[in-house]
């Protein structure tokens, strides 16, 4: 356990009748980072976030912040601003009565004056001060979110707790706001606890990425490592594309597709696996000794994406920049190798 | 949406019947009250000035409106704040309460009286006499139409996010009840109030055989000696209960009134 960490999640338990949503997860978290939260549905992270929010009860663990113990600690004393997945302003106030809301909340109220310059300066930071008298159904989803964050941010939280905020707005106002909080919260500096299940949205905002499963945290890292350095099976075929490839391990390298690759840390020590291979660490050319043939291609913009069928029937997927395709097409045989990177290999 | 013109016929065929239907007994109200007795022509107001120099139905007046007002009160601060409770915090507890809230509806009013007479002699000679105190067996009365109308708008908004958004916020159990969850179902909370308003006014059986000298009842015996007095106080507590259903705050002071939390 860190000592320097901010936030500490240690232990935590919880179990929904035979279900066990929290299997002892241990998180660490310094000041000022954002971390995300991904795992498939059930995996418990949202139940963390909760507890962390005080809005669940714990069977065992502890929750230290700023070095308190706080697992017991009502919600409204924790000092937590959460921005939740269902639009959650009150639909009574204004964005600006929202705002003030939590100030005019606190056991010192915060002046009047006060409260209105804050709430305008954070209207203003999430780009709505012209909205500050819209009720929250003259506002569309990703602005009605836009408030819940300003709202969350008003009251200057030790710990900001985003839980899954950008899954009901549409793809492209999901990939705007998720730059806005990441940009917000780097302008803020808060701690922030962001909980998803959408790799991308993960990988794309966050310092650290913890990945859930069945309660436990299966490994956190940065998203460059998460991706590249997977530590389990499990991590690898979660976070991003993996194809699936038999490999030979033994003392620290593996053999796959004739090229000699050194393997991660949790991957087997020795024997046949199978290799997870990412789409973009293939190098496919079309002039080398043809040793595949490609099925399909999808042009992505500035990548295409390659199905391509191995000589052992094989089919992978492989990702290209779109401008060395251009002598690629469907059924035109080429060399597939693999880029000398290491990889995750599992039991086969 | 504009609708077609035959949907506009019909809208405004149902508004016309609707009206005369509602309508149409009020006016035979008025028309009996202000005509003269015996076979002489023309229009009278006599029944209408009865009513203010007859001291039961003065009394009868303020007792009933007394009543409405504890019961408005009870409403408030007991019936609302525990169903958001049960709502949020006990939701294994709302199949259980909806049927204990309906039961006044399935037992008939003589069998409450025979339950509670009682308890209401004991309350008469001990306690008070006023037909106030009618106010705790008419709190039970309303039960059924105010926790139906508190349900279907509880059902209607996410008041459980919304509570923990205000409990993340800083805000107590009872400043969310009060400055969030009221205010955001006021709608049935104000159905809720409406019925219970008309039944507590219009109710006969229970303060007719508890011997308690309500509106209803002191309508009934002046009926017995005057007809038309007895019509005319009868239209005018009527047109009395429309007037407050009018005044009762609809959006921007109704909203400040349910926003006064108990800070």
């Amino acid at each position: 356990m860190s000592n320097s960490a901010y936030v500490q999640l240690v232990n935590l338990s919880k179990q929904f009748g035979k279900v066990r949503a929290l299997a002892g997860l241990n998180v660490d978290i310094a000041e000022g980072e954002l971390v995300a939260l991904l795992g498939p549905s059930g995996c418990g992270k949202t139940t963390a976030l909760r507890a962390l929010a005080g809005l669940q009860d714990l069977d065992a663990g502890q929750i230290i912040v700023d070095g308190k113990d706080i697992t017991f600690l009502a919600p409204n004393k924790r000092n937590m601003g959460m921005v939740f997945q269902a639009y959650s302003l009150f639909p009574h106030m204004t964005a600006r009565e929202n705002v003030e809301y939590g100030l005019r909340m606190r056991a010192h109220r915060t002046a009047s004056a006060e409260r209105s310059k804050r709430s305008s300066e954070l209207l203003d930071l999430v780009g709505l001060s012209t909205h500050a008298n819209h009720y929250p159904h003259q506002m569309s989803g990703g602005q009605q979110q836009r408030v819940a964050l300003a709202r969350a941010l008003a009251i200057q939280p030790k710990v900001l707790l985003l839980d899954e905020p950008l899954s009901a707005l549409d793809a492209k106002v999901r990939t705007q706001l998720r730059e806005e909080i990441r940009r917000i919260q780097l302008e803020v500096g808060t701690t922030t606890v962001f909980v998803t299940h959408d790799q991308e949205e993960a990988l794309g905002v966050a310092d650290r990425v913890g990945v859930m499963r069945q309660g436990i945290l299966e490994q956190i890292a940065a998203p460059s490592e998460l991706y590249e350095r997977p530590q389990s099976a499990f991590v690898a075929e979660f976070v991003g594309l993996t194809n699936p490839i038999s490999a030979t391990v033994s003392a620290g390298n593996a053999e796959v597709l004739g090229v000699r690759v050194p393997v991660v840390k949790g991957s087997i020590e020795s024997g046949k696996g199978l290799a997870l291979i990412r789409p973009e660490w293939f190098h496919v050319d079309a002039g080398g000794t043809p040793n595949a043939r490609i099925f399909a291609i999808s042009f992505l913009g500035s990548t295409c994406r390659l199905t391509i069928d191995l000589s052992d029937g094989t089919r992978i997927r492989a990702q290209v920049p779109s401008s060395g395709a251009s002598n690629l097409g469907t059924g035109t045989s080429v060399n597939v190798t693999l880029k000398s990177l290491p990889v995750f290999v599992k039991g086969a | 949406m504009k609708l077609s013109i035959p949907g506009r016929i019909f809208r405004a065929f149902i508004i016309i019947v609707t009206g005369l239907y509602l309508l149409g007994p009020l006016y035979g109200m008025l028309d009996f009250s202000t005509k003269p007795l015996g076979l002489e022509g023309g229009r009278t107001l006599r029944a209408w000035g009865a009513i203010g120099k007859n001291p039961d139905v003065i009394s009868s007046l303020i007792a009933s409106f007394s009543i409405a007002i504890v019961v408005m009160f009870l409403i408030f601060f007991l019936v609302v704040p525990t169903v958001i409770w049960v709502h949020l915090k006990l939701p294994a507890f709302r199949r259980p309460m909806e049927l204990i809230c309906l039961l006044p509806l399935a037992i008939p009013a003589i069998v409450i009286v025979v339950g509670i007479a009682p308890l209401y002699r004991w309350i008469s000679i001990n306690v008070t006499e006023s037909p106030v105190s009618l106010s705790g067996v008419y709190a039970m009365l309303i039960l059924p139409y105010t926790y139906r109308s508190l349900s279907a708008a509880l059902d209607l908004v996410d008041v459980a996010t919304l509570a923990e958004a205000s409990r993340t916020l800083g805000a107590s159990t009872m400043r969310t009840i009060f400055g969030v969850v009221m205010p955001t179902i006021r709608s049935g909370i104000m159905s809720g109030v409406v019925i219970s308003l008309a039944l507590v006014l219009g109710e006969f059986t229970i303060s007719a055989l508890l011997a308690f000298d309500t509106l209803q009842v002191v309508i009934y015996l002046l009926g017995r000696q005057d007809g038309k007095i007895a019509v005319a106080v009868a239209l005018s507590a009527l047109l009395f209960v429309f007037a407050i259903l009018f005044a009762i705050p609809t959006t921007k002071r109704q909203r400040v009134i349910l926003d006064a939390d108990v800070a």
